[in-house]
């Protein structure tokens, strides 16, 4: 029984998962009769085109780690150092931008942020020069950094809470203080958390399609190969070359992270210490604390208010705010396109069942079974992080091309089903981690005992196990739901007709005209309260909020 | 629960299936077009023939152009619909349109000189379009910017920095619009025009509806647009205005059936559907503002409507476009490795010319001069752009690795000479007394 439920998981990953992107690698080196080639890398660098994107995307990555981390730097030490009421808001913080996908904020930050939004409006008026925020490829940093902060200040929380007070003690005993405490103890100790943040917000920003399209920056990667599989074809080489340097990079950052977070042990001997002594404020320092919080919550609160101006607003146009409001866009997204929503509902439904079942499964097998193999479960499961979403459907679109679904003489790769199924494998992640973790918390005598009173294996964990890692299950399930609600990586290579298509991609298609950016930005909202709604419920679920991050 | 789970999966699957409809004609329509454009088509369609559906594919038309060309003969979409006509030239040389007969109403053969529909009988012109500048009100106002009337206009030093446009390599309109530069002042004067709006352009946008899109909401003063993104910005009560300059180019957008579609019957029945006096009519709704190929629409048009066929747009140039058609990938490609790629040069060399014009007034100066020819000649003469070898090179298909490589070396050529050109422009100019 466990061995055939193994069999068809491993079958699963490997159909959906590991063959498409096999084909991708494959594709990218394969000469004209099937020989293996580096013309095609060589290629790649040898247009100028390319050799800017690549840089740009590199740049872009790098310089919103920068961004993230002055943003998220100073408020991970105000909440751990110091005793005040800030904190709760620090944590709000932390959630915000997390809700709302990059590429809906993108647009409402050009009419607050760009050339003529409000804030150079003001300064032009006010102060007599403008801040080019938006302008070309600092408007991808810009935003991305907004977005993406919290990764690194919720990870460094972590890092700096479990720093020993002990620690700390030590060092001043032996007469550090101020700057060199923190350069000698405090930053080295909290170092791995700050790399775990800043590597997974480079992972991120490196393969966001979204956001630099709605930007209309074409010249980088993830939009590059997009842009060379729609339109040069699905036969175009470099396409798979850009494919196979993103997932090099990514899996780069990822291994780079793990790798300094394992190399140095940084354990301490005691735990409960509470971390680092926490200190009052001096007056001043509480000004300049809130100043900083109230700045970064203004800028995280930016894109949700502009969406919502937007979704509300008759004409907003070189003015600071818009001017007359109306529920006119609202109506026109129900009465267009109602099924987008429907859509989403349920793709994201369908993938995230399939994501919390196969990952209690695993779970199971990894943690009550000593099936030979088992571990490679996980590893492929959890490798689907590493895998960008654009990477993930091109490879659909490769390795099942001229795939006939039966019954609806349509192709696989044009239906629904390959959104969802590609939605799943990227989300099992997240919903593997959360039953691994349900699973963990509970003890196996539980199941013992069950069994000991004549239950037997397939009852116990249909009564005993499956109820008790409900939560989990539940967390899993949410998490997977809302981060697939809003993808839009792969969503928008493999979407082909209006009236398959998800929100997310409804969002994406009414951004393209000017009558749209309304009914658009409407829809935008309404992604974001779905989004908000359920991060609300997984909240309440797990009460970790550093699940997020993971 | 579990059962309750699979049942409602199981029914949303079957809805799903349903909805996608195996049963009635589907028509599958590949189309570049707005979503404002392609509802309205579908729904008046779907009232009229209630048997059939319509499910629009909104890709751009490059990648619509591969979706056709990568579907095998006879489960193709039954509809390509976009602006473009050299994205219609290429598929039907490759027999991936098939030719149909629809009767029509009044539909003349040409506008201006340019003809409506395909001499060969492969696509159609469903609307016409044409480019002219648009503008922010507000922002001209707090600029102080006075309202320009032609392209030449864009060249003036006053408005440096505040005129947008996109580039002939992204969109196929934009193309047109140098091109009828190109062909209404000549090949040196016309590129120096476009060097000189280029320059005082604050951006080449990567996508052709960054401009009007840049302009609507206030970020660039001036944009050149395509007539409907004008229009529509104007008649949704954006405070953007349009105007035709007298040197522009009206062209039409075309639809055409697939050839191998998968019901062509249905095919044919919506291409005539677009084309009757109905559909056409639906191009007057204020949110898609395009202009129809059928004459009698115009009488139902709101007042002030702009009509090609009256004489309210005036088309000064006689459009050739066999010329546009035969060196069209070395003036999309001249145009990026010299403007878009090199802007950022470009603009600082236009940026020192201007002032350098206003420290001298009107005092002559040999150092000026040479400046602006040096930043606004192109690196290609007419008589070297003719040339039947270069303009084989730039036409070859993927996969000619031999002329993918020359032409390669002849892109970087051009670049590193505009780079080299614009700079030295710059530093002449500062130098200028």
């Amino acid at each position: 029984m466990t061995v055939a439920i193994a069999l068809a998981i491993a079958a699963f990953l490997v159909a959906f998962l590991v063959v498409p992107v096999a084909s991708v690698v494959y594709t990218a080196f394969a000469s004209g009769d099937g020989g293996f080639t580096l013309s095609h890398v060589m290629a790649f660098f040898q247009i100028s085109l390319m050799r800017e994107s690549f840089w740009n995307s590199l740049y872009v990555a790098g310089a919103s780690v920068v961004a993230a981390s002055i943003l998220a730097v100073p408020l991970a030490y105000f909440t751990v150092r110091f005793r005040f009421r800030g904190a709760a808001l620090i944590q709000t913080l932390g959630v915000l931008p997390l809700i709302m996908p990059p590429f809906v904020g993108a647009v409402a930050m050009q009419l607050l942020f760009g050339r003529s939004g409000s804030v150079n409006l003001l300064l032009q008026e006010h102060a007599g020069f403008t801040i080019p925020f938006m302008q070309g490829l600092n408007g991808v940093i810009f935003v991305e950094s907004v977005h993406y902060f919290p990764f690194i200040l919720l990870n460094l929380v972590v890092a700096l809470r479990n720093i020993d007070a002990s620690m700390e003690e030590s060092a001043q005993n032996l007469g550090a203080h101020g700057a060199r405490l923190f350069r000698r103890i405090v930053f080295p100790l909290a170092m791995p958390g700050y790399v775990a943040g800043a590597s997974l917000v480079f992972v991120k920003v490196f393969d966001d399609l979204g956001t630099p399209l709605v930007l209309g920056q074409t010249n980088m990667l993830a939009p590059q190969a997009y842009l060379r599989i729609t339109s040069v074809g699905i036969e175009d080489p470099i396409g798979y070359v850009i494919s196979v340097i993103m997932v090099v990079f990514s899996v780069c950052a990822l291994w780079a992270s793990a790798r300094i977070l394992k190399g140095r042990d940084y354990a301490t001997l005691q735990r409960g210490g509470g971390g680092l002594h926490r200190r009052r404020l001096k007056p001043w320092q509480a000004v300049a604390a809130y100043a900083w919080i109230a700045l970064v919550l203004l800028l995280v609160l930016a894109p949700h208010l502009g969406i919502l101006m937007m979704s509300l607003s008759k004409v907003w146009s070189f003015s600071v705010l818009p001017e007359g409001f109306t529920l006119d866009h609202y109506a026109t997204v129900f009465t267009q396109s109602p099924h987008m929503i429907g859509n989403t509902l349920l793709y994201c439904g369908i993938a995230a069942t399939l994501d919390v079942a196969i990952g209690a499964a695993i779970a199971y097998i990894i943690l009550r079974t000593r099936l030979p193999g088992r571990e490679w479960l996980d590893f492929t499961a959890s490798a689907a992080l590493a895998i960008p979403g654009v990477v993930l459907a091109i490879g659909y679109l490769r390795a099942f091309k001229g795939l006939e679904l039966p019954f609806a003489d349509s192709a696989f790769t044009a239906s629904w089903i390959a959104l969802t199924l590609a939605y799943a494998v990227r989300r099992l992640p997240y919903a593997l981690r959360s039953c691994m973790a349900a699973l963990q918390q509970m003890h196996v005598s539980l199941e013992e005992a069950a069994e000991n009173l004549g239950a037997s294996k397939a009852r116990s964990v249909r009564r005993v196990v499956i109820p008790l890692m409900m939560g989990g299950i539940l967390a899993g399930f949410v998490t997977s739901f809302i981060t697939a609600a809003v993808e839009l990586s792969a969503t928008i290579v493999l979407s082909s007709s209006a009236s398959t298509a998800p929100m997310s991609y409804g969002i994406y298609l009414y951004m393209q005209s000017i009558a749209g950016r309304g009914p658009g930005a409407a829809l935008g909202v309404i992604a974001v309260a779905i989004v908000g709604v359920g991060t609300y419920i997984s909240y309440r679920l797990t009460d970790r909020s550093a699940e997020w991050t993971r | 629960m579990h059962k309750n789970i699979r049942a409602g999966i199981a029914a949303a699957a079957t809805l799903a299936m349903v909805s996608s409809g195996a049963m009635a004609d589907t028509v599958t329509v590949v189309t570049s077009f707005p979503k404002e454009l392609t509802e309205a088509y579908k729904k008046a369609y779907e009232k009229k023939y209630p048997a059939d559906k319509v499910e629009i594919l909104n890709k751009g038309t490059p990648a619509g152009m591969a979706y056709v060309r990568e579907q095998p003969a006879g489960s193709r979409a039954e509809i390509f619909w976009a602006s473009a006509p050299d994205a219609f030239e290429v598929l039907a040389q490759e027999k991936l349109l098939a030719k149909v007969d629809v009767a029509t109403g009044n539909i003349p053969a040409k506008v201006g000189d340019y003809p409506i529909n395909d001499p060969e009988g492969f696509y159609r012109g469903q609307a016409l379009a044409g480019y002219g500048l648009m503008w922010n009100t507000r922002y001209m106002q707090a600029h102080k910017l006075p309202v320009p009337k032609e392209w030449v206009d864009l060249t003036k030093p006053v408005y440096f920095g505040h005129v947008a446009t996109s580039s002939p390599s992204r969109s196929g309109t934009t193309h047109l619009t140098f091109e009828t530069i190109l062909q209404g002042e000549g090949w040196d004067k016309g590129w120096t025009q476009i060097l000189q709006i280029a320059g005082n352009s604050a951006q080449i946008t990567e996508r052709s509806f960054g401009v009007p899109d840049g302009v609507q909401n206030g970020q660039f003063g001036i944009g050149l647009v395509v007539d409907f993104f004008g229009l529509a910005a104007k008649s949704s009560g954006f405070p953007t205005d349009f105007a035709y300059p007298s040197v522009t180019a009206i062209v039409p957008a075309n639809i055409a059936v697939v050839a191998g579609a998968k019901s062509p019957e249905a095919a044919k029945r919506f291409m005539q559907y677009t084309l009757s006096d109905e559909g056409q009519a639906l191009l007057l709704d204020p949110k898609i503002s395009r202009l129809p190929v059928l004459k009698e629409t115009y009488a139902k048009a709101p007042k002030g409507y702009p009509n090609p066929f009256d004489g309210s747009i005036t088309a000064k140039v006689k459009f050739d476009s066999d010329l546009s058609q035969n060196r069209y990938y070395v003036v999309s490609s001249l145009f990026d490795q010299v403007i878009t790629f090199r802007h950022k040069e470009l603009a600082a060399a236009t940026q020192a010319i201007h002032e350098a014009q206003k420290r001298l007034g009107t005092r002559a100066s040999p150092q000026l001069e040479e400046a602006k020819k040096l930043a606004w000649t192109v690196p290609v003469t007419e008589q070297q752009a003719k040339d039947a070898e270069l303009l084989r090179t730039f036409a070859a298909k993927k996969g000619d690795d031999a002329a993918v490589k020359r032409k390669t070396q002849i892109e970087e050529e051009w670049s590193t000479r505009a780079k080299a050109n614009y700079t030295r422009a710059a530093e002449l100019a500062a130098a200028a007394k």
